[in-house]
């Protein structure tokens, strides 16, 4: 893309209408200079500036993304009616497509399917939230103050590798059967790992960054809200990423383990009815269902967003997404 | 003089010393290339200048409401447009939010990228990057303008017309620059005056006065370029062992 598109339209006139032929240009003495002045310069440089820019490529709908995950789909479904059809299970223990659907349909008439998945998202997003307005502070706080770090950094990593299930126990003899068992899993398992994102993204800022902020005069409010927090976006969008990931796998945990007493009826406790009902079909609308809130939430919500980012800050290139 | 450095040293921990005895000044307006090998420490002594480290010893004098810097890649903050990077300078420097954008306009047009204002940093060439780096740090307003070596990533054909761009800026602004580079035919080419940096430690050791026929000669400038490159490399035959 040209920069400047007028200086070069106009430059023979402007720059050469005084002599009639090309002899007349003026050659400078000193090999060391390039061009004769102000205008040739602009001209100059806009030149190589839209030789050395890529041409900028209409973005497109890449219908292949679209595409290929549903023929994906469409085959691990054939495959599964296939096998179901040549017969080696019992129907009842591996149900096949058909029967699963079914049974969405009556689940769905009942309301269940709805209530169940309602009452999921809505704890997984509200616990997803707080733990995000709990864990931002943390993680800014940790990454920014040395010995704070150093005293807690192995207990936030430490905390991401415990597997959140291992907090319902306690959690239970804590709250007993209430949302705040639910909850407090979900926090035990996303909060760790959103700090943890945020520490490494600013870990990651370029040292350059601040000295630039310095150079240019930034105050430490200024360098933090200007500078390191923008900077470290990337990272703390992954680990918020991560953070929704925990939160979905700890509450399902939690439902499952938990039923009963005040607790909503949510996917977990769905899945857990299934099993106590030996039906398979509830089993697996569970699990598809749980399955697809993952995803769902995955593609509206975070895929935009982290495309949108990256791609502005030009680091798209190379994905395979 | 806006810049004196008197006996500065700088050594980092208990190794040897970066820089030792340095001793240079610098008039108001003056454009200075910094030369030396590579490992001299005319980084550190730039950043020095720059308030970014302090000297183990020594004292310096240096603008009291310090310096523009203009480092060796371009820094500019991906997650801003060209103008926004340049509008970044004017806010930390606490100049109004109408008057921001004017200026910025201004800036982009005086680094002839008045189009480019609104591409991201990975949209613009390493030339284009440059030149809003450049805009970027004359929209600090600070008499001393301190490169770090801007040009060195870049090809022959942008830095030659960059060497152009910076002459004429240097003379419409009236900047006061240090320009530190390993290369002596731009220290040549840029610097009025050219102090040559000796290697661990650094000390300036030669400064050779770069006059306006040299400006305009070739071969002068060819003969003073020879001259100064047979003392570099004197300095870098010290170090063999």
């Amino acid at each position: 893309m040209p920069s400047n598109p007028t200086p070069l339209a106009e430059a023979p006139v402007s720059g050469e209408a005084a002599g009639p032929v090309p002899e007349t240009r003026k050659v400078h003495a000193a090999l060391t200079r390039s061009s004769t002045g102000n205008e040739d310069l602009r001209e100059l440089e806009s030149g190589l500036d839209s030789l050395q820019s890529d041409a900028a490529r209409a973005a497109r709908i890449d219908w292949s993304r679209i595409l290929l995950p549903v023929a994906a789909l469409v085959v691990l479904v054939l495959v599964w009616q296939f096998y179901v059809s040549l017969g080696f299970k019992r129907r009842d223990l591996v149900p096949g497509p058909m029967d699963v659907l079914g049974q969405f349909g009556t689940l769905w008439a009942e309301g269940s399917l709805q209530e169940a998945v309602w009452t999921s998202l809505q704890r997984g997003i509200a616990g997803f939230l707080i733990s995000v307005v709990i864990a931002t502070p943390i993680g800014l706080l940790l990454a920014q103050v040395a010995p704070l770090r150093r005293a807690f950094g192995p207990l936030i990593s430490g905390l991401q590798v415990l597997p959140s299930v291992a907090w319902v126990p306690a959690a239970i003899i804590w709250f007993g059967l209430t949302d705040a068992t639910v909850y407090f899993v979900v926090f035990m398992g996303a909060i760790p790992s959103i700090i943890n994102g945020l520490i490494s993204g600013v870990d990651q800022i370029p040292p350059q960054y601040r000295s630039v902020g310095t150079v240019l005069g930034a105050n430490r409010l200024q360098m933090a809200l200007q500078i390191v927090l923008p900077a470290a976006l990337p990272g703390y969008l992954s680990g918020l990423k991560q953070g929704w990931a925990f939160s979905w796998r700890s509450l399902m945990a939690a439902e499952i383990i938990a039923v009963g007493g005040t607790i909503g009826f949510g996917l977990g406790s769905m899945l857990n009815q299934g099993r106590d009902l030996a039906d398979m079909t509830i089993v697996m609308s569970a699990i598809l269902l749980i399955l697809a809130v993952g995803i769902l939430i995955e593609l509206l919500v975070f895929a935009p967003i982290e495309k949108r980012l990256l791609r502005r800050r030009g680091l798209l290139a190379g994905s395979t997404r | 003089m806006p810049v004196v450095l008197e006996n500065l040293g700088k050594r980092f921990g208990d190794g040897a010393p970066v820089l030792d005895d340095v001793n240079a000044s610098i008039a108001q307006g003056e454009f200075v290339a910094l030369l030396g090998a590579s490992g001299c420490g005319k980084s550190t002594l730039l950043n020095i200048m720059a308030g970014l480290e302090l000297p183990t010893s020594g004292a310096l004098e240096v603008p009291s409401d310090g310096a523009a810097f203009m480092f060796q890649d371009a820094a500019l903050f991906p997650w801003l447009t060209a103008r926004e990077n340049i509008e970044l300078a004017l806010k930390l420097r606490g100049v109004g939010k109408a008057e921001r954008r004017t200026k910025a306009n201004e800036l982009l047009d005086l680094v002839h990228l008045g189009g480019a204002g609104d591409k991201r940093p990975h949209e613009l060439s390493g030339g284009m990057r440059q030149r809003v780096s450049l805009a970027r740090s004359l929209a600090q307003d600070r008499q001393l303008l301190l490169m770090d070596e801007p040009f060195a990533a870049l090809d022959a054909i942008t830095r030659d017309l960059l060497h152009d761009e910076l002459e004429r800026i240097w003379k419409e602004t009236g900047r006061t620059i240090v320009f530190v580079t390993h290369n002596v035919r731009e220290a040549v080419r840029l610097g009025q005056r050219v102090l040559l940096l000796s290697s661990r430690p650094g000390r300036v050791v030669q400064e050779w006065n770069v006059t306006e026929e040299h400006r305009t000669d070739a071969g002068l400038a060819g003969q003073l370029t020879g001259v100064i490159t047979a003392r570099l490399r004197e300095e870098i035959r010290r170090h063999a062992k």
